[in-house]
């Protein structure tokens, strides 16, 4: 039957995770899988992120950490498995005899709700200036009054250090102006997590300094949960607690940022660290 | 008053249509090898190097390509009256296209790298030599499946032939209709034969296209 | 020739009345294509086999068979198959919508595929319904990208106006081809003719190219002036072969 095919309750280690911690986890991959054709990705993934942290994904291209995040996002779909979310099945819902099958756009967006997400090639919309990106969605998907709305998009633009910026179209700014413009279109949805997918990977050098120097202090100044990959290990280093080192699909090593970088169990940790730093 | 499709009538006009539909291709198929052969020409003129060249060759063909198809026709074939309407809508057709494959070869010719070119010059190769060498054989692959999408585009406007007396599928629809009154059944067929004979075409068309993945 | 002018003369007001009737058929038949291409052009990306498979029927349909074909059978076989009959303009308006609202249809198509996917994904990861993604994300940049190749599909459906003739519709060519009989002049009227279309087909490029620009702008791109005066040749090759 399918039914029951997938778990009614949360996973049992939760339990014992809330039962150590005091802390339900915000987070929870469950023997996540997600296939291309023949090619696995994610091989059975568990991992856990609590309320609040902020962890490093690492590891080497192709080993599955950008596919986390857009599974998060649900801009991609499991093949198996489920991923929680506050407690509750991200991508999935329960059906009246309490199995879980895969949510429909309705859904989706109900889940959406708590997460925001900042692209590698940053993805202003071309078609509107820099302060109507960051308040179409708080007026048209939040129902934010306009007034409020653009006001607290000059707030962020303050904050991310482009108040002078608000009616430049994306096409006149530097590539580190538009990401710190999306960093601030993604905060304005208020997400309680945030992901962040190899931001300054396509900044310029003289660039990444500055828009990870913003992140770090959101990082400190907010509660927001933040999920990050990125091959930036300084950055790594100084704003997260937890850094998790994916290969082939699987979270080889995790741990606190001064046992993986100085002490790391894992020979392809050992590796994939000595190639990068 | 309604009435229903008379079969009758349309087995009757089949035949008349299938004899038409022969003049139809080898219109188009004439057609086709005037806009070919006399778009490439064009192409290859608008860069001679003098502008007395290339600005009227681009400005004529720039005219024949923004005015009617219909008008062309209908002017041709009653400034040269004494020619056999076929001719004059073969080449009417052929000059319309040659107009629009001109800008396809330009096309496939810009498309070749400057350095074949220059290597052409550092071979101290004839410009004659150069074109028929090396740039045409490269221009002219990539422009194949634009001249098909044309050469069905071309066969589509055929039935304009119609009106300066040609006597081609749809002529023979027209005719039939008049005399039998029955427009309906002629109409109907005459435009399932353009589908049945153009839909396969477009989509291998489509497929060359992907084969050198346009 | 001072013939041809003193009848052209006096026909002027049939001519402009027909040059009226034209761009009636113009205007209304680009309008009515324009509709149909956002359609099928829409129905198209839909998510159901069954949208999908009726745009793509219909777009084949009316692509497949010829233009000329559709004209007269709106004209002469629709009254008895369905007891409806349609004024010759109409006639026209309908047969020029459906057969540059399929073609069109492929450009609208084509245009929302071609905006990044990219942009796409940055309106979910900010929880916009999937209509909000297609009115504000996707159709404002697919827009500035489909306005050169609808501008060739207006000239083309510009230029099969005199098809309007063969139905009687009181159109310019009908009017023009009232001097000529009256005058005897052929090469004269004919070289008119072509020419008033040739500025009408020159004027209407005006016209895409300032919407064009304005398009372009609201993306953030600025074109110079002379983009304005630039002639269809450029897209021509690079579209018309697929869209025509």
């Amino acid at each position: 039957m399918a039914t029951d095919s997938a778990p009614l309750k949360e996973p049992a280690d939760a339990a014992a995770d809330r039962a150590v911690t005091g802390v339900e986890p915000l987070v929870r991959f469950d023997k996540v899988v997600k296939r291309y054709g023949d090619h696995v990705v994610l091989d059975q993934l568990d991992f856990t992120v609590r309320r609040g942290e902020h962890v490093t994904l690492i590891g080497p291209s192709g080993s599955g950490k950008t596919t986390i995040l857009r599974l998060l996002m649900t801009l991609e779909k499991v093949s198996d498995g489920v991923i929680w979310v506050d407690g509750s099945p991200l991508s999935h819902v329960r059906t009246p005899s309490g199995a879980l099958k895969p949510a429909g756009e309705k859904q989706l967006r109900e889940s959406r709700k708590k997460i925001g997400m900042v692209f590698q090639q940053f993805n202003l919309f071309p078609n509107m200036k820099v302060l109507q990106n960051i308040t179409e969605a708080p007026v048209n998907v939040l129902g934010m009054d306009r007034e409020e709305a653009e006001s607290r998009a000059r707030e962020l633009l303050d904050l991310v250090g482009l108040s002078q910026k608000v009616d430049a179209h994306p096409s006149q700014l530097s590539g580190g102006q538009q990401q710190r413009v999306a960093i601030a279109r993604a905060l304005a949805m208020r997400p309680e997590i945030l992901l962040l997918d190899e931001v300054t990977s396509a900044l310029d050098p003289e660039l990444v300094a500055g828009v990870l120097e913003l992140l770090g202090d959101i990082a400190r100044n907010t509660d927001i949960t933040m999920l990050c990959v990125t091959h930036e290990m300084n950055f790594a280093r100084d704003v997260s607690e937890k850094v998790l080192m994916f290969d082939a699909g699987r979270v080889v090593e995790s741990g606190t940022p001064e046992k993986i970088f100085s002490d790391p169990e894992h020979a392809r940790t050992r590796e994939f660290l000595n190639a990068v730093l | 008053m309604n009435q229903s499709f008379n079969w009758e009538a349309a087995r009757e006009a089949l035949p008349l249509l299938l004899e038409g539909f022969r003049v139809t291709l080898l219109a188009t198929a004439l057609g086709t090898l005037v806009a070919a052969v006399l778009g490439l020409a064009v192409a290859v003129a608008g860069r001679a190097p003098s502008r007395l060249v290339t600005v009227p060759v681009k400005a004529v063909a720039e005219f024949v390509r923004s005015t009617p198809l219909l008008v062309q026709l209908v002017g041709a074939a009653a400034v040269f009256s004494s020619v056999e309407p076929l001719v004059v809508g073969i080449v009417v057709l052929g000059i319309h296209y040659a107009a629009y494959t001109s800008e396809v070869y330009r096309a496939g010719i810009d498309g070749v790298p400057q350095g074949q070119w220059e290597a052409c010059r550092a071979l101290s190769m004839s410009p004659r030599r150069t074109w028929q060498a090396v740039i045409l054989p490269q221009a002219v692959r990539n422009v194949l499946p634009a001249l098909g999408n044309y050469a069905i585009s071309m066969f589509k406007e055929t039935p304009f032939l119609a009106v300066i007396t040609v006597q081609e599928m749809v002529f023979e629809a027209r005719k039939y209709g008049a005399d039998h009154f029955v427009y309906t059944e002629v109409f109907t067929l005459a435009g399932l034969i353009f589908l049945v004979a153009s839909y396969p075409t477009s989509l291998l068309m489509r497929k060359l296209e992907k084969r050198l993945g346009h | 020739m001072s013939d041809f002018l003193s009848v052209l003369g006096e026909e002027f007001p049939q001519v402009t009345s027909g040059l009226w009737v034209t761009l009636e058929a113009t205007v209304l038949g680009s309008l009515l294509a324009l509709v149909l291409s956002f359609t099928f052009g829409l129905m198209a990306g839909s998510r159901l086999l069954l949208v999908r498979g009726v745009s793509r029927t219909v777009v084949e349909f009316f692509r497949g068979t010829s233009l000329y074909i559709q004209l007269f059978w709106l004209y002469y076989a629709m009254p008895p198959l369905t007891g409806y009959e349609l004024t010759p303009l109409l006639c026209g308006v309908v047969a020029f919508g459906l057969n540059y609202g399929a073609y069109g249809s492929e450009i609208v198509r084509g245009a929302i595929n071609a905006v990044p996917r990219a942009q796409y994904e940055a309106a979910v990861a900010l929880n916009m319904t999937p209509f909000h993604r297609m009115r504000k994300v996707i159709m404002p940049q697919a827009w500035a990208q489909m306005i050169p190749s609808f501008t060739n599909l207006l000239i083309q459906l510009l230029k099969c106006t005199p098809l309007l003739w063969l139905l009687s519709a009181a159109d310019l060519m009908t009017a023009i081809e009232h001097v000529r009989s009256r005058s005897g002049e052929t090469l004269g009227t004919y070289l008119l003719l072509l020419a008033v279309y040739f500025v009408l087909a020159y004027a209407l490029t005006l016209l895409m190219n300032m919407l064009e620009r304005t398009a372009k702008r609201r993306l953030g791109l600025h074109t110079g002036a002379g983009s304005l005066l630039r002639t269809r040749t450029a897209e021509a090759a690079a579209t018309a072969g697929g869209t025509r």
